[in-house]
């Protein structure tokens, strides 16, 4: 699997590291517990495209949204997170 | 049909003519008592102690596939209860014991072998915690042993014990720990279930789940509808998909975790040995292939099959571990998916709809659990209340932090497990 870094390029999966479904950029507020359990916790999980958040740690550090197709492993579209969360 | 050694010795004599289907392949009927989603070892070990247990006779086992073609003839086969956590502790405990008395029960060669299982530490911190896990272990009236250095040597010649990352200190020890075979697990309990007359109906794919009023009604099937008062989803790998079927969310990232054989060898290696610092597992089957695996490629993932970083992560730790494992081929690889859960622990539990269950979340552990996750899913079936030993296994956990089994320390959100 390799990932097109939209500032490095074309790179080697080893250098990512996954955190999970981007519903991670959609905080709830504070206070709101059944909000806060289902953004921890509650996944869709969808078997088909999945958006996750992706950390290029090992290249230029930028977060990001990662459309994927989860039963082939075929990368769809990169967008950096800080351009998806304006 | 019960098995004999002179039936064997007669069926080898006359070229095993005589050898018969031991499950039916029955048309489901329209309705039954208890419907269970899913023909894996878990499911099939429901519906078989619903039968046996709770003396529901009524009940129908349905297979999108084939019985034994899915997680349950995809894993490395590793039967132990070396676990720590209140909750996990009695209920491995439980499940071991019915591996033990599982040949017997279900009249079926399941080659069960207590073999014994070995973690080995590295450090003295380490060490400190498997004496502690031992000692749990104890407490619970199972088996632990803390070996040392020379006390591992002993079992385990062929490690290499200079490591100079992760020197081998010793060893915890867990003398029944061990395999069993994992599709002969599935067809026991299939013949048993089947045997109880209970209707395993395979190719026959869920397509919907029918609530009314917040009441389960039944299900849609590739084979028409069906039926039920009460209905369990025992599908993990794909418990995301079947529970919106009835507009359910749960806490499950499905992740993908491989696992390896060797070309057939010589008896080499004759326990269970886990090297958690290198994520690296290590046991023979009795065919002579080396299984082995390591942890899970660490994305979210449906597709049966991996990545070449993790395969080459999982052979560089079994090299630095076992440096003669250079010399053997690889034969074959595979992965399975896993129901990620957010604290690494599985989930027996009703759901917001009356009559209908689920039994998921098996992270990378759901074949050991099997005898007992079928036992304890069957009683809150049978009886509408949790089992003694998987009462602590509820969805609320997650929401309400409290009675969270987070087995490894490492907190309760997706990807840390």
């Amino acid at each position: 699997m390799r990932i097109n870094c939209p500032i490095c390029g074309d790179r080697d999966r080893r250098e990512f590291y996954y955190l999970g479904a981007s519903d991670y950029l959609n905080r709830p507020a504070e206070g709101d517990l059944d909000a806060i359990h289902k953004y921890l916790h509650i996944r869709e999980n969808p078997a088909g495209v999945t958006k996750d958040l992706w950390h290029h740690e090992a290249g230029c550090s930028s977060w990001l949204v990662v459309e994927r197709n989860v039963t082939t492993h075929e990368i769809l579209g990169v967008e950096l997170a800080s351009e998806v969360a304006k | 049909m019960g098995y004999n050694a002179f039936q064997i010795l007669k069926e080898g004599l006359t070229g095993n003519k005589g050898w018969r289907p031991v499950w039916r392949d029955p048309e489901p009927k329209s309705e039954y008592d208890v419907i269970i989603i899913g023909g894996g070892g878990h499911g099939l070990a429901t519906a078989y102690y619903l039968a046996k247990n709770h003396g529901i006779k009524n009940i129908a086992v349905l297979e999108r596939g084939y019985i034994g073609g899915g997680n349950i003839g995809r894993n490395t086969t590793i039967v132990r209860a070396n676990y720590f956590m209140p909750g996990n502790s009695e209920f491995y405990s439980h499940s071991l014991k019915l591996w033990e008395s599982m040949e017997q029960d279900l009249n079926y060669n399941t080659m069960h072998s207590g073999r014994g299982l070995i973690n080995l530490f590295h450090s003295d911190g380490q060490r400190d915690a498997f004496a502690r896990r031992g000692n749990m272990m104890c407490n619970q009236g199972d088996d632990a042993i803390l070996l040392d250095r020379d006390g591992v040597r002993e079992h385990l010649p062929y490690l290499d014990f200079e490591n100079h990352r992760f020197p081998v200190y010793g060893g915890l020890y867990h003398p029944r720990g061990g395999t069993a075979r994992h599709d002969a697990v599935a067809w026991g309990y299939a013949r048993g279930a089947d045997q109880l007359g209970v209707d395993l109906i395979q190719q026959c794919e869920v397509t919907g789940i029918d609530v009314k009023d917040g009441v389960v009604q039944g299900v849609q099937t590739s084979k028409g509808a069906i039926r039920a008062k009460r209905v369990g989803i025992v599908v993990a790998g794909r418990s995301s998909q079947v529970a919106a079927m009835a507009g359910l969310e749960v806490p499950i990232e499905s992740h993908i975790l491989q696992a390896f054989v060797s070309e057939g060898l010589k008896p080499t290696v004759d326990h269970v040995v886990s090297f958690g610092m290198g994520h690296f597992y290590l046991s023979q089957s009795d065919k002579g292939g080396l299984v082995f695996g390591g942890d899970l490629d660490f994305y979210a993932s449906y597709a049966q099959r991996g990545n070449l970083p993790m395969m080459e992560h999982v052979m560089e730790a079994g090299m630095a571990l076992v440096p003669a494992l250079g010399k053997a081929k690889v034969l074959r690889s595979w992965g399975g998916i896993m129901d990620m859960t957010p604290d690494g622990s599985f989930v027996i539990d009703r759901t917001k709809v009356d009559g209908l269950y689920m039994d998921c979340g098996w992270c990378y552990g759901g074949f050991k659990a099997v005898p007992a996750s079928g036992w304890c899913m069957a009683h809150l079936m049978a009886e509408d209340t949790p089992h003694e030993v998987a009462k602590k296994h509820t969805f609320d956990r997650f929401r309400t932090g409290h009675g969270l089994m987070d087995e490894e320390g490492t907190g309760s959100q997706h990807n840390l497990h």
